[in-house]
């Protein structure tokens, strides 16, 4: 029974971080019709950033943060220009593709500065944790928990209740109709595409000192938190959270009480699982084109 | 069909020889370069590229399949290619199968895992498969390294022997290469054959418009996912035989990096065609070779590649080619000669009374929002019947329901007797369903032809047999529509009201036993509508049956039998034109409520 909450705790951080880059991809999913292939990456650099800036110039965390998620907003709005505007009429598989080519120029790029050797980053506080009868809550977990929360809660806030998060929300239903209203469409996509590489990149820099910080970090967890959305429901807002935090809970369970060497497997079975009896995910609804 | 008429006969004899003549070029080319390599003295290092370079390109073909003719994304090719190049290692090294036993074992496993995994993900759009062929691909990493004891783990395996057949053996690296090249000319001619058969013409369509491929009659699903095997199969041939040349292999010659060099290759060179691929695949090859100072970000150059070719050159540099063959000789367009008159189908002088399409209290919501309600119609043999309504009246929305691209809340529907109600499109289309759109849904890389001839192709079309009998049937449908002279352009040249005229004469094409046009007088000038009411005044004058959606008036008018009125998604008036129009709650509908009474 301790073990079990215990895994319980530890799968619902791990899927916290499945979350946060589902949440990023449905976001730009929304916004565009397209997976953006290269939201894991977004992650993955979020991480390097904070080993370059926290471990290599030994800046303070916080600062650390800032610096990442600003550069990561900027580089969310290069990544809109490059990667996704010059195809934006062209359908929706050359963008696919274009994703693809970034996540590879990503991965390889990092891969070719930093090398292949993983990188640690140490823990955001200097006291690990407590025990309450026989779980461990570890302060990094309790964090990542917290952050999401607090995510959600804001980017529920932000696209319920304002003015431009119900802008970005019209761009997301209908383009020529938000274009219509008067709605700038490219710049909501391009504040989209910042906002979701900031997420990302906060996820990344939130578990970095949970795992090793390597060049391959990103595409795992992107594969995670693809199959993520499509349990909860692809397109669905809620669906990303749920359908991550389920993920990340089977994930710990099946490395502990079936095998470790398969554990990134799990993911995947459950994904097939999902496509065969309910390819429409738990919240979603299945949507038709329009004709 | 009296009136179809075998194309060969139409076509002028030059024709015919400049197309044997091309291909006894093509066979002469591909026999010199099965010999050169026998017959020149390759040193071990050229040999191992070249046979490099001709196993991947069978792999990278495979993608011209699935990406290039289908618009599929395959992330998996390496997985696909493992999948080959260890069931022949294993095969002939652990079980002591001959060669040619576990190469087709190779294949068909690798066939196997294709179908599988197309079957649970193609139904979703074309993300779904993108995703799940990395996830396939890294677990067979995991599998290939972690199952140590069938697989041998990390280290991979050695001493893989190279086949004898019938005492004839392809030990020596000059013969193996020769097989290895024989094999890519055979699979590249296959795979450029099926460009121009049927289930190629069906990939097409699947790739350039999902839905209307969906409505005029070709099973996407189905195509998707034969698409998505054929694939496989090359990936697993391409890896049995590269297994056999190179007699050691390990689990990181099968990583998804090595998937993405086949992508990277099969854009490069340009992935709708099989000459294509395998130039960008030989080019990949042999470019590292040239561009050692890359050796540890040839990666990352790669995927800066794909970003600019998908910007600058989404064909590759085959499609550049072409283009350029296109500009320098611009193939000439051949007279074609008398074409038979097209055959529609109707109901002059039997059944004419009944109905062919009921419908009973069909419901189509969108949440809260009612957009059919409760709507009750009913269209008779050999009638044009049109559907009026003003807009947000739900005419499209029913059309869509009645091909099946919406699924009804509630309702019957019976087409020709039968009940359809739950039919896909692809279905329907085969009971004798056609249709257009409202924007136009053509298939846009091909020709004006081919776009006729996938209409024509049907199932269940059975005046058009034969691929003879197909291309006169849908030479008959431009004809009808007089846009035989256009035949040879793509779709994308053609003005917009010529696109409409195409979009119809694909539906005609397929000898539909009902025909349903989503307004197909939107955005046509004046002329082009008078054309057009000429055009459906025709129609009827052939008694095809028509359900036809518009807004102008005018235009029903002239062509209708029958019109129902839509508004607010319910049926408000229904009847013969004159009657109809005098219809009070129509004109309040259209015109706004006329008051009767002074304001109070």
């Amino acid at each position: 029974m301790g073990m079990a909450l215990q895994l319980l705790f530890t799968g619902l951080g791990l899927g916290s971080i499945y979350a946060l880059v589902a949440l990023g991809f449905v976001l730009i999913y929304r916004a565009t019709n397209v997976v953006n292939f290269a939201q894991g990456d977004f992650a993955m650099l979020g991480a390097f950033s904070m080993v370059v800036l926290c471990v290599d110039l030994e800046l303070p965390y916080w600062l650390g943060i800032l610096i990442t998620l600003a550069a990561m907003l900027v580089f969310g709005a290069l990544f809109n220009s490059a990667v996704y505007y010059p195809l934006r009429n062209r359908g929706f598989q050359p963008v696919i593709i274009s994703t693809i080519g970034a996540s590879i120029l990503l991965e390889n790029g990092v891969l070719a500065a930093y090398g292949p050797r993983p990188q640690t980053l140490p823990g955001f506080f200097s006291f690990p944790g407590f025990n309450v009868g026989p779980i461990f809550f570890d302060s990094q977990y309790l964090l990542i928990l917290g952050v999401t929360v607090v995510m959600v809660t804001l980017q529920y806030f932000f696209f319920e209740r304002t003015l431009l998060g119900k802008k970005m929300q019209a761009t997301s239903q209908d383009k020529e109709m938000a274009s219509l209203l008067g709605i700038p469409v490219a710049l909501m996509i391009m504040l989209t595409f910042m906002y979701s590489s900031a997420l990302g990149a906060l996820a990344g820099i939130l578990v970095a000192p949970i795992l090793f910080v390597s060049v391959g970090m990103g595409s795992s967890i992107a594969l995670k938190a693809f199959a993520a959305s499509i349990i909860g429901g692809f397109g669905d807002v809620t669906g990303a959270i749920v359908g991550g935090l389920a993920l990340g809970v089977v994930e710990t369970f099946g490395a502990a009480y079936i095998s470790v060497p398969y554990k990134d497997a799990f993911a995947f079975i459950v994904l097939v699982l999902f496509l065969l009896f309910r390819p429409q995910g738990l919240f979603g609804e299945k949507v038709a084109e329009k004709a | 069909m009296s009136g179809v008429v075998s194309s060969e006969a139409h076509k002028p004899a030059t024709e015919r020889r400049t197309n044997h003549g091309r291909g006894f070029l093509i066979v002469l080319i591909a026999a010199i370069t099965v010999v050169v390599p026998l017959l020149l003295p390759l040193t071990a290092y050229d040999l191992n590229l070249s046979m490099q370079a001709a196993t991947y390109a069978v792999a990278v073909v495979g993608l011209t399949i699935v990406l290039g003719y289908t618009g599929q994304i395959n992330l998996a090719q390496a997985a696909f290619f493992g999948l080959g190049a260890y069931s022949v290692a294993l095969g002939t090294v652990s079980f002591g199968l001959p060669f040619w036993l576990a190469l087709f074992a190779g294949i068909a496993i690798a066939s196997i895992a294709g179908v599988v995994l197309g079957l649970t993900s193609l139904r979703l759009g074309g993300h779904y498969l993108a995703m799940v062929t990395i996830s396939f691909q890294q677990i067979l990493t995991l599998v290939l390294t972690n199952w140590i004891l069938l697989t041998r783990g990390p280290d991979g395996i050695w001493g893989i022997a190279r086949p004898i057949v019938f005492g004839f053996s392809f030990a020596d690296g000059g013969t193996y290469l020769a097989l290895c090249v024989g094999a890519l000319w055979m699979v590249g001619f296959c795979v450029e054959r099926l460009k121009h058969s049927k289930l190629g013409r069906a990939m097409q369509a699947v790739r350039d418009n999902e839905l209307a491929a969906g409505v005029v009659g070709v099973d996407t699903y189905r195509t998707k996912v034969i698409a998505f095997t054929l694939c496989a199969l090359l990936g697993g041939l391409g890896g049995g035989l590269f297994a056999g040349g190179f007699t050691y292999i390990s689990p990181d010659q099968f990583s998804f990096a090595e998937s993405v060099v086949f992508l990277t290759m099969a854009l490069l060179g340009g992935v709708r065609s099989p000459f294509g691929t395998t130039l960008g695949a030989a080019l990949l090859i042999l470019l590292p070779e040239w561009l050692r100072f890359l050796k540890t970000t040839y990666l990352a150059v790669y995927g800066g590649a794909v970003i600019l070719l998908m910007v600058f050159m989404p064909e590759g540099i085959w499609g550049l080619l072409e283009t350029l063959r296109k500009q320098v000789w611009p193939p000439a367009v051949l007279p074609v000669g008398r074409v038979a008159p097209l055959p529609l189908i109707t109901w002059v002088g039997r059944e004419t009374d009944s109905a062919i399409l009921e419908i009973n209290h069909l419901s189509k919501h969108f949440g809260g929002l009612k957009a059919v309600d409760e709507v009750e119609l009913s269209v008779r043999r050999n009638t044009v019947h049109a559907l009026v309504g003003p807009n947000g009246s739900g005419k499209t929305t029913l059309l869509n329901v009645l091909s099946g691209i919406y699924k009804p809340a509630k309702g019957r529907l019976l087409f020709d007797g039968q009940d359809v109600t739950g039919l896909l499109p692809h279905e329907r289309a085969k009971r004798g369903i056609g249709r257009t759109f409202q924007t136009v849904r053509l298939f846009t890389s091909m020709s004006v032809l081919e776009n006729i001839i996938v209409g024509a192709e049907r199932p269940g079309n059975e005046v058009a047999a034969g691929s003879t009998g197909v291309e006169q049937h849908a030479l008959a449908a431009l004809d009808f529509v007089r846009l035989t002279e256009l035949r040879e352009q793509t779709v994308q040249s053609l003005s917009y009201g010529h696109q409409r005229l195409a979009e119809i004469a694909r539906a005609l094409a397929g000898n539909p036993k009902l025909l349903l046009l989503d307004e197909p007088g939107a955005g046509l000038n004046t002329v082009e509508k008078g054309e057009l009411v000429q055009l459906l005044k025709r129609l009827k004058v052939h008694g095809l049956t028509v359900l036809v959606i518009d807004h102008d008036m005018n235009l029903v008018e002239q062509v209708a039998d029958r019109i129902t009125v839509l508004n607010f998604g319910r049926r408000i008036a229904d009847g013969p034109p004159a009657e109809v129009l005098r219809n009070p709650e129509v004109m309040a509908a259209y015109l706004g409520n006329v008051k009767t009474h002074g304001a109070p």
